[in-house]
C-alpha cells in the first residue's frame, strides 16, 4: 500500500532523472493480462527463458563453489528490474534464489502477484512491487547479489541513470545482467518491420528503434560507472520454430554480463579468480578516486 | 490395420498445438487453508513402470527439493524373499532397460535375487525351415528374464530410499480428475486437481499417466485410443525342462495360431508364453498337466505344418544366400524338452495393441501401456515403458533445472515426439508381423519365409531388432 500511494505521488512530479517512460508503460498496460499464456503475444518472452535463465545461472554458479542441490540459486538475492508479469521471476524463484520483482505497470505486478499466489514454494520466494528503479534504491543502497534487466534498456528513458541505480543497489563483486536489441540496419528490418509490422511476434509499437542500444554503448556506460563487462553474447530468434540461440553476431539481439567492481564486506567463498579479473581489479584500484 | 497405423502417423505429425489446449472441467479456486496438498508429479499407476518413474525422478539430483506422489490402487507388497517357485509373469528386459534401472540402484537388487541373461535367440516359423539367430558378436548379454515381482522389490526397496521426496499411496485408486484451463483466469487453479476413491484430493503441477493399457488419465484427457483387439489370448506357465542345460537361448516358433515362446529362468526351468486362439488357449488351461507338456513339446519339435513345396522353396533360397554369403546360414539348435510344468502356474490373459494418438497434454504424460500396448511376441512391452521413462526423465530434469513449470507442454512435446518416432514403427512392426505369421497361406508363408531368412543374413538389420 505504501509503495502504491508513492508511486502515485511521484508520477505527477516526474522528472527527467526518472528512468521510466510514460509513453512506454501505457503501451505495456494494455496488454497486462497476457503475460501468462505462451502461445499468446508474449510467446517469445517465454521461449527466451530457455537461454537467458541457462546463462544467469551458469554464469552464477561458475563464480561460487557452494552448490544446493534442487535449488542451485539457494541463498541468492535477485532484483527482476522491469519484471512484467513475471515471466523471469518465477524460474529464478524456482532455482532457490529470493527475488524481488519490480515494474512500473501496477497491472503487471497485479498479474505476477496472482499467478504465483497459486505455488506456496514461489509466493513465499517472490515479492513483486510497482515501483520503478529509481524508487527503490535508497532502501535498498548494496542489498542485491544479482540484477536481472531483460528486455528493458530499450525502453528506459535515461540509459546512464538507469545503470548509476543498479550500481547503487548491487553488492560489490554482484552480477547484473542485461538482454536488450542493437541498433542496426538489420534490427530494423527484423526487428521492428518483420517483428511487428509483419509477422507479429511482438505487438506493434513495443519497441522504438531510436531506443535500442548498441553494446559498444552500453559497455562502455557499464565500465565507466563501476562495472566490469564479462561477457557479450549474440542472441537469434527463429519465428519458425518459436525458439532461440545463442549465435556470435550481435547485431540483433544480446546479452551482457558485468560485474561490480569494488570490494566485498563479506568474504563470500568463490573460485580462483581469472586473470583478467585479477588485472581489471589492479587497473581499478590503481584509478580509484 | 495398417489404415489405422496411417491415421495414426497422420495425427502424429500433424497435430496442431491449439487443439491439445482442450478445457475440462474447472475447479473452483480454493482458499490458502483449505487447498490440497500440491505436488510437483504424481504418478498414477504403481506398476513396474510407474513405480520406475516415481523412483527415477526421486532419485535425480534436479528433483531433490520436489515434491512426488505415487498412487497405486493395490496394497503395498513385501517383498523379504523370494518363494522357491518362479512366477508365470515374467518380463524381458534389455539391455537398454538394465542401464536405466542400474540408474538409480535397482538393477543390483535384481541381481541379488534372480534373473536370467540370454545370449542368443532362435525364431523360427513352423510352415518352413526359416530360423533366424539373434546373438550379439561380443557376447554379451542380449537380455535378461526377470520375474515382474523381482522388479517390483527392487523399484519399492529404490522407493523407500527416497521416501522423503516420494510419498507412495498405496490403497488408493484415483477417480477423478480435473483439469485446469491453460492460460488460466485468475479464479481458477492452474493445477490439475486429483480425486481418490475415500474422498482425498491432491494438486499437481504435472500428472503422468502409468495406469496401463485401460488408462483412466488417458480416458479422462479424451485422448484418443486406437485400440484393437486381437483374437488371441496368452497361456503363461512355469516349465521344467527334461535336463539340465545352459539355458541361455530365448526360444520362439510361429505357430498358425501363433507363437509359442521358451524364456529360461534358469538351467533347468523357462517361462513359458503361448499367444493362441482364446479356445486354444481355454483348451490348453483345462487339460491335465502331461498333456499340456506333450502339447508344448510338440509345438516346439513337429514338422506337421511343412509342405513339400515350402521346403524346397526354403532350402532354394538358402542354397542363393549360402553363395552371395557364405556365412549367412545360421546353425539351427535345437530346443530344450519340457518334462513338467508347476501347479498352479497356468494362467491366460487376452492380447490387444493399442496406441494413443497423444501421449501429451498441458500438464498431463503417458507412459507405458497407458501410451502404447504391444503384443508380446517381440518381447518389447516392457522396454517400451523404461524407454518412455528415460526420455520423460531426462526432458524433465533439464526443465526443473532451468526452473521451468513442470507441467508445461514446451518440454512435454519434446517427449512425445521422440518416443512416438521410436515407438509407431516398432508398433507397427509387431502388428505387421503378429498378422503376417498368423496364416498357412503359401504366399504369405513363402514371403515371411525368405524375409526371415533374408533378414538372418544381413547383419545391420538384426542389430537393429
Amino acid at each position: 500500500q505504501l509503495s502504491l500511494f508513492r508511486f502515485m505521488v511521484k508520477r505527477p512530479f516526474s522528472t527527467s532523472h526518472s528512468s521510466v517512460d510514460s509513453k512506454e508503460m501505457k503501451k505495456f498496460q494494455l496488454l497486462a493480462h497476457k503475460w501468462w499464456d505462451e502461445e499468446g503475444e508474449y510467446s517469445a518472452l517465454h521461449s527466451m527463458n530457455d537461454i537467458r535463465v541457462p546463462f544467469i545461472r551458469d554464469s552464477l554458479l561458475s563464480m561460487s563453489s557452494n552448490y544446493h542441490l534442487g535449488n542451485p540459486l539457494s541463498g541468492i538475492k535477485i532484483l527482476d528490474v522491469g519484471c512484467g508479469g513475471g515471466l523471469l521471476s518465477e524460474p529464478l524463484g524456482r532455482l532457490g534464489a529470493s527475488v524481488t520483482g519490480i515494474d512500473p505497470v501496477e497491472d503487471n505486478i497485479r498479474t505476477a502477484d496472482r499467478h504465483k499466489s497459486f505455488d506456496p514454494v514461489l509466493a513465499k520466494r517472490i515479492q513483486y512491487k510497482s515501483s520503478s528503479l529509481e524508487e527503490i534504491v535508497e532502501e535498498s543502497m548494496e542489498t542485491f547479489d544479482v540484477i536481472v534487466a531483460s528486455e528493458v534498456v530499450e525502453h528506459v528513458a535515461d540509459l546512464e541513470t538507469f545503470i548509476k541505480c543498479c550500481s547503487q543497489v548491487l553488492k560489490p563483486q554482484g552480477s547484473l545482467f542485461i538482454t536488450t536489441i542493437n541498433k542496426t540496419q538489420l534490427s530494423y528490418v527484423l526487428g521492428i518491420v518483420v517483428a511487428e509490422k509483419i509477422m507479429g511476434i511482438v505487438p506493434e509499437g513495443t519497441h522504438e528503434w531510436e531506443k535500442f542500444v548498441p553494446p559498444e554503448e552500453l559497455e562502455h556506460l557499464l565500465e565507466s560507472n563501476g562495472f566490469s563487462v564479462k561477457t557479450v553474447k549474440g542472441m537469434l530468434y527463429n519465428p519458425l520454430s518459436g525458439s532461440w540461440s545463442w549465435m556470435e553476431s550481435t547485431s540483433l539481439n544480446y546479452a551482457v554480463h558485468a560485474v561490480k567492481s569494488g570490494a566485498r564486506g563479506q568474504s563470500r567463498p568463490t573460485d580462483a579468480l581469472s586473470e583478467t579479473d585479477i588485472q581489471q581489479r589492479s587497473a581499478t584500484a590503481g584509478t580509484a578516486g | 490395420s495398417s489404415a489405422a497405423m496411417a491415421a495414426v502417423r497422420g495425427r502424429v505429425l500433424l497435430a496442431p498445438l491449439g487443439a491439445r489446449l482442450r478445457p475440462g472441467p474447472r475447479a473452483p479456486l480454493r482458499s490458502a487453508a483449505s487447498a490440497p496438498p500440491l505436488y510437483d508429479v504424481v504418478v498414477s499407476g504403481g506398476g513396474m513402470v510407474g513405480s520406475a518413474m516415481a523412483a527415477v525422478l526421486g532419485h535425480d539430483i534436479h528433483f531433490h527439493d520436489k515434491k512426488i506422489a505415487l498412487l497405486e490402487a493395490g496394497p503395498r507388497k513385501e517383498y523379504n524373499h523370494m518363494p522357491d517357485s518362479y512366477s508365470n509373469r515374467v518380463s524381458s528386459i534389455s539391455p537398454g532397460s538394465a542401464t536405466l534401472l542400474s540408474s538409480f540402484g535397482a538393477w543390483d537388487h535384481v541381481c541379488s535375487l534372480r534373473l536370467k541373461a540370454f545370449r542368443r535367440m532362435q525364431v523360427w516359423d513352423a510352415c518352413s525351415e526359416a530360423m533366424i539367430v539373434f546373438e550379439k558378436d561380443d557376447l554379451d548379454d542380449m537380455g535378461y528374464i526377470v520375474e515382474n515381482d523381482v522388479i517390483m522389490s527392487a523399484l519399492t526397496k529404490q522407493l523407500d530410499a527416497v521416501a522423503d521426496r516420494v510419498e507412495v499411496f498405496y490403497r488408493s485408486r484415483a477417480v477423478g480428475y480435473t483439469w485446469p484451463l491453460p492460460s488460466h483466469s485468475c479464479h481458477t487453479s492452474p493445477w490439475v486437481q486429483v480425486e481418490l476413491a475415500d474422498g482425498r484430493r491432491l494438486q499437481t503441477k504435472l500428472l503422468i499417466g502409468a495406469d496401463g493399457h485401460n488408462s483412466v488419465v488417458r480416458k479422462e484427457a479424451e485422448i484418443r485410443n486406437i485400440a484393437h483387439q486381437y483374437d488371441q489370448s496368452a497361456v503363461v506357465a512355469t516349465l521344467h525342462l527334461s535336463e539340465a542345460t545352459d539355458n541361455n537361448v530365448a526360444w520362439q516358433r510361429f505357430l498358425p495360431t501363433g507363437p509359442i515362446a521358451l524364456l529360461p529362468l534358469s538351467d533347468t526351468a523357462s517361462s513359458l508364453v503361448w499367444s493362441t486362439s482364446h479356445d486354444h488357449a481355454s483348451e490348453l488351461l483345462a487339460m491335465d498337466e502331461e498333456s499340456f507338456v506333450d502339447s508344448i513339446n510338440s509345438a516346439f519339435w513337429s514338422n506337421i505344418n511343412h509342405s513339400d513345396f515350402m521346403d524346397t522353396a526354403g532350402a532354394m533360397f538358402r542354397s542363393a544366400i549360402s553363395l552371395l554369403k557364405p556365412s549367412g546360414t545360421a546353425v539351427r539348435q535345437l530346443p530344450p524338452s519340457v518334462a513338467k510344468v508347476d501347479p498352479e502356474s497356468r494362467a491366460m490373459f487376452p492380447l490387444g495393441m493399442g496406441h494413443a494418438t497423444e501421449y501429451v497434454q498441458h500438464r498431463v504424460a503417458l507412459i507405458g501401456d497407458a501410451a502404447h500396448r504391444v503384443h508380446p511376441l517381440a518381447g518389447q512391452g516392457v522396454n517400451l515403458g523404461f524407454g518412455d521413462i528415460a526420455c520423460l526423465a531426462h526432458h524433465l530434469s533439464a526443465a526443473a533445472f532451468s526452473g521451468s513449470d513442470l507441467g508445461s507442454l514446451k518440454h512435454l512435446l519434446k517427449f512425445e515426439t521422440e518416443r512416438q518416432r521410436h515407438n509407431v514403427s516398432l508398433i507397427a512392426a509387431t502388428d505387421v508381423l503378429k498378422r503376417l505369421y498368423s496364416t498357412t497361406l503359401a504366399p504369405l508363408v513363402l514371403l515371411r519365409t525368405w524375409g526371415l531368412q533374408a533378414t538372418n543374413a544381413l547383419p545391420p538389420v538384426k542389430v537393429r531388432i
